[in-house]
C-alpha cells in the first residue's frame, strides 16, 4: 500500500503568539514549531496501515527549509521517505492545496492522510481542497477506521455523534484525536532517519485566492469571578454560566 | 552528523540532540509528571515507567548498535537524563546507574562473549542492570572493601556484603567489585559479572529515603555466591582500577541528573514568580526575588557548560578524570543551592507535596553524594591540578 501523510510544521501549543510588524502575519522569532499534532495521528495512522498491509509512508510537506525538522521527526517516527515542496513565498490554503496536488498525481498514491485541521490558520480545507483537485472521495474527522479489500469503512465524530461512512481506495483522509495514540520516535528510529532521505522539489506557481488583511490578537482574558465557596453557590453559578456566560 | 564526529566544540545543540531532547521532554511530561508523585510517596519501582523508556531505547543509549544499544554519544546521553530528571530525578538516576555503571562497565573491559551474553538484554531494558561497588564499612573510601571473591575450580566463591546499590532489588545483573587478592589490599580487587539468580545471592534491605524515593537503593549480601571464571570481567586484580575509569564517565551522568534537577526548579520558580501576587504585585517584580532568579540562572548555565564540555571531551576519548568531577561536583552543588531558593520562592507552598520543587528539594541532596561526594570530587581535582 503506498500512503502518503501531508505534514504541517506549526508553532508549538504554548508558543506566545505575537502579530509581526506588517499586521498581516506573525512574529517568527523566538517560536518553536512542531508536527501538527493532528497529523501526528495521521502519521501514526499511516504506519500502522504500513505495518498491517506492507508497502511505505511518505510525509510531505510544503515551507521552507525549517520545515525539515518535521519531516524528520516523521522519518524517525517510520516514514519511509519524506519529499518538502520548498517555497516560502506567501500562500492560502487553496495555492497551498493546488502545490500539493500537482505533487500527489505523480506519486499516485492509494490513501492520502491529512490532519483534521492545521492549529497554526485552522482552515481545515486542504484535505477537501486536494481530494477535489485530484478527484478523489474524501472522507474528515475520521475517529475509526478499517480497511479491507480496497473497501474503507470510517467513522467520523459529528455534533453529538459518531457517523459511520464507506469508501473506496484510493481515499483522502481527514484524522481526528481518538483515531490512535501516536507513538514516540524511538532513539533507534531517531538514528534511522539520518540515513532516510528528504527529497527537495521547488514550487514555483502560487495561485493564491485569498489576502490577509490584517491579524490581531483575541482580546484578553477577563480575571475569574468566585461566586462563593458554600454548596449554595452552585445554584447561582448554574444560573450565571447560563444566563451570563450563554454556554450551558 | 553524528556527535561522536565532531572535533570541535560548539555552543549550538546538535540536530540529534535537538531530536532526542524533545523526545525526552515530550516521553517525560506525558508518561512521567503525572504519577510520579505516587511512586515517590509509596517508594515503589516504576517498572512501567522503566519498560516504556526501554522501549525508546534509553536503557542503552551510549552502546553501539551492534549490541542493541541505540549508538548516540555522550552529549545525547547527557541531554537525555536532563530531560528525564527534570520530570523525575530518580528516573534519570536509573538511566545513569544502568549506562554508566552496570552497562558501561561490562561493554567497556568485558570480552566479547560477555558482551554478546549480556549487553543486548540489558541495552533493550530486558534486564535492568546494577554496579555494586560501596559497602558498609567502605564508601568514600572504596578500596578498603571486604567482600570477597576466591576462587575455587571453575568458580569464584563470593562472601560480603555491599551497601546502597541502585537497582539492588529490581535488577537481574550487578557488576560486584570484590577481593581476589587480599595481600594487595585495593590492588587485589576483581570485578565480577554476576546474574542476580545465582544462589547466595541475597537481596537484603530497601532503604527508606529522603528522596530519590522511586530509585531502588538496597543492599545486598554474597553467601558463597559461586559465580563461573569466566564471568571475570578483564584481568584479576584490575577491578578497582576499572572501576575508576568507569565512575569518570559515571560522573558526567550525575552532573546531568543534578542539571535537571537544577533546570527544573529553576523552571517552576520562574513560573511561579510571576503569577503569585504579594503586595500588590507578582513577586517577581522584587528585586530580592529577580536576585534570585538570575543567580540560579547563571549557576545553571555554568554547570551546562562544564557538563557539556566533560560530556564533549568523553566523545573524543580524552581523558576526562578532571572535567568530569569538576561538572559533577559544581553541577551537584549549584542544585543543591538552586532547590533551596526554589522552595523559598515558593514561600510555604513550596514545602507541600502540591508543588514539584518540595521534591526536588529532597531528591537533589543525593547528588552531591552518590558516586563520590563532593568532598572527594575536590580531592580528584586536586590531584589531577597537583599530580600526586
Ligand atoms: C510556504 C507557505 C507560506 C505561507 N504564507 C502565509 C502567509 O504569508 N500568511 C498566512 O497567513 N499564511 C500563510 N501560510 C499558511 C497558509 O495560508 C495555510 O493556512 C496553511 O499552509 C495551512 O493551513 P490551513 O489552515 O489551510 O490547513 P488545514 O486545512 O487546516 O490543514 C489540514 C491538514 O492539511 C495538511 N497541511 C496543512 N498545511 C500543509 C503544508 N504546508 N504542507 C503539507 N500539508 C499541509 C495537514 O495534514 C493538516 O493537518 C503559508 C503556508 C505555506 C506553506
Ligand atoms: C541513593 C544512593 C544510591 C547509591 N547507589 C550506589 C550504587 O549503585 N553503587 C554503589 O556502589 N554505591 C552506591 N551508593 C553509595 C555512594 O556512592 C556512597 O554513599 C558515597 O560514595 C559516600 O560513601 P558513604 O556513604 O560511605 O560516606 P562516607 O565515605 O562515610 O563519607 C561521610 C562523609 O565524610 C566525608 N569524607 C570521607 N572521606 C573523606 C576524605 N578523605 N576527605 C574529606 N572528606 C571525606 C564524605 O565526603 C562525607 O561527607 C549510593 C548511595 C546512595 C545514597
Amino acid at each position: 500500500m503506498k500512503i502518503v501523510v501531508c505534514v504541517n510544521h506549526v508553532p508549538d501549543t504554548e508558543a506566545r503568539i505575537k502579530i509581526g510588524a506588517d499586521g498581516k502575519g506573525i512574529d517568527k522569532s523566538g517560536i518553536t514549531y512542531i508536527l501538527n499534532p493532528y497529523d501526528e495521528i495521521a502519521v501514526e495512522q499511516g504506519l500502522r496501515l504500513k505495518e498491517k498491509f506492507g508497502g511505505e509512508v511518505i510525509a510531505i510537506s510544503l515551507g521552507g527549509e525549517s520545515n525539515k525538522e518535521t519531516l524528520r521527526k516523521t522519518l524517525a517516527m517510520g516514514a519511509d521517505k519524506a519529499i518538502l515542496l520548498k517555497d516560502e513565498s506567501d500562500r492560502d490554503s487553496f495555492s497551498v492545496a493546488k502545490a500539493l496536488s500537482d505533487n500527489l498525481k505523480e506519486i499516485n498514491s492509494d490513501i492520502i492522510l491529512f490532519g483534521k485541521q492545521s492549529i497554526d490558520f485552522d482552515n481545515s480545507q486542504l484535505p477537501g481542497l486536494v481530494a477535489e483537485m485530484l478527484n478523489l472521495p474524501s472522507v474528515s474527522v475520521v475517529v475509526k477506521l478499517e480497511i479491507e479489500n480496497n473497501q474503507v469503512v470510517c467513522e467520523r465524530e459529528i455534533e453529538g455523534g459518531h457517523e459511520k461512512v464507506e469508501s473506496r481506495l484510493p481515499v483522502v483522509l481527514s484524522v481526528q484525536k481518538g483515531l490512535c495514540e501516536p507513538r514516540y520516535p524511538s532513539l533507534k528510529g531517531i538514528m534511522a532517519a539520518k540515513t532516510k532521505l528528504i527529497e527537495e522539489k521547488p514550487v514555483i506557481s502560487n495561485s493564491k485566492k485569498v489576502e490577509i488583511v490584517s491579524l490581531r490578537l483575541p482580546a484578553s482574558k477577563g480575571t475569574g469571578k468566585i461566586v462563593g465557596t458554600e454548596p449554595t453557590a452552585a445554584k447561582e453559578l448554574v444560573r450565571l454560566l447560563h444566563e451570563e456566560a450563554k454556554i450551558i | 552528523m553524528n556527535s561522536t564526529e565532531q572535533t570541535i566544540p560548539t555552543f549550538e545543540i546538535t540536530e540529534n540532540q535537538k531530536m532526542v531532547q524533545q523526545l525526552a521532554r515530550d516521553f517525560a511530561e506525558k508518561e512521567i509528571k503525572p504519577v510520579i508523585m505516587k511512586y515517590d510517596e509509596s517508594q515503589e519501582f516504576p517498572l512501567d515507567i522503566v519498560r516504556k523508556m526501554s522501549e525508546l531505547g534509553f536503557m542503552g543509549i551510549i552502546f553501539p548498535e551492534e549490541y542493541g544499544g541505540a549508538g548516540f554519544g555522550y552529549l545525547e546521553y547527557v541531554t537525555i537524563i536532563e530531560e528525564i530528571s527534570k520530570a523525575d530525578p530518580s528516573m534519570g538516576l536509573t538511566i545513569a546507574a544502568h549506562n554508566s555503571l552496570c552497562t558501561n562497565h561490562i561493554y567497556t573491559f568485558g570480552n566479547e562473549q560477555q558482551k554478546k551474553k549480556y549487553l543486548p538484554d540489558l541495552c533493550s531494558g530486558k534486564k535492568i542492570g546494577a554496579w555494586a561497588l560501596t559497602e558498609p564499612t567502605s564508601g568514600s573510601d572504596a578500596g578498603s572493601m571486604r567482600t570477597t571473591a576466591m576462587r575455587d575450580g571453575n568458580y569464584y566463591i563470593l562472601n560480603g556484603s555491599k551497601n546502597f546499590i541502585t537497582h539492588g532489588s529490581v535488577g537481574k545483573v550487578t557488576v560486584v567489585l570484590a577481593i581476589t587478592d587480599k595481600s594487595k589490599g585495593k590492588k587485589g580487587i576483581s570485578a565480577f559479572i554476576v546474574d542476580n539468580d545465582t544462589p547466595g545471592f541475597i537481596v537484603n534491605k530497601k532503604e527508606n529515603k529522603l528522596g530519590m524515593r522511586s530509585s531502588d537503593t538496597t543492599a545486598l549480601a554474597f553467601d558463597n555466591c559461586a559465580v563461573p571464571i569466566e564471568n571475570l570481567i578483564g584481568e584479576e586484580c584490575k577491578g578497582f582500577h576499572q572501576a575508576l575509569t568507569i565512575l569518570d564517565g559515571g560522573r558526567i551522568s550525575i552532573a546531568a541528573n543534578a542539571l535537571g534537577i537544577a533546570q527544573g526548579a529553576f523552571d517552576a520558580s520562574l513560573k511561579y514568580s510571576k503569577e503569585r501576587q504579594q503586595f500588590g504585585k507578582p513577586i517577581s517584580e522584587f528585586q530580592a526575588i529577580q536576585w534570585k532568579l538570575s543567580e540560579m540562572a547563571t549557576q545553571i548555565e555554568a554547570a551546562r557548560l562544564l557538563t557539556y564540555r566533560a560530556a564533549f571531551l568523553k566523545n573524543k576519548g580524552d581523558e576526562i578524570i578532571k572535567e568530569s568531577s569538576m561538572a559533577k561536583y559544581y553541577a551537584s552543588e549549584v542544585a543543591v543551592m538552586v532547590t533551596n531558593e526554589a522552595v523559598q520562592i515558593h514561600g510555604g507552598y513550596g514545602f507541600t507535596k502540591d508543588f514539584i520543587v518540595e521534591k526536588f528539594y529532597r531528591d537533589v541532596k543525593l547528588v552531591t553524594i552518590g558516586e563520590g561526594t563532593s568532598e572527594i570530587q575536590k580531592l580528584v581535582i586536586s590531584r589531577e591540578l597537583l599530580r600526586i
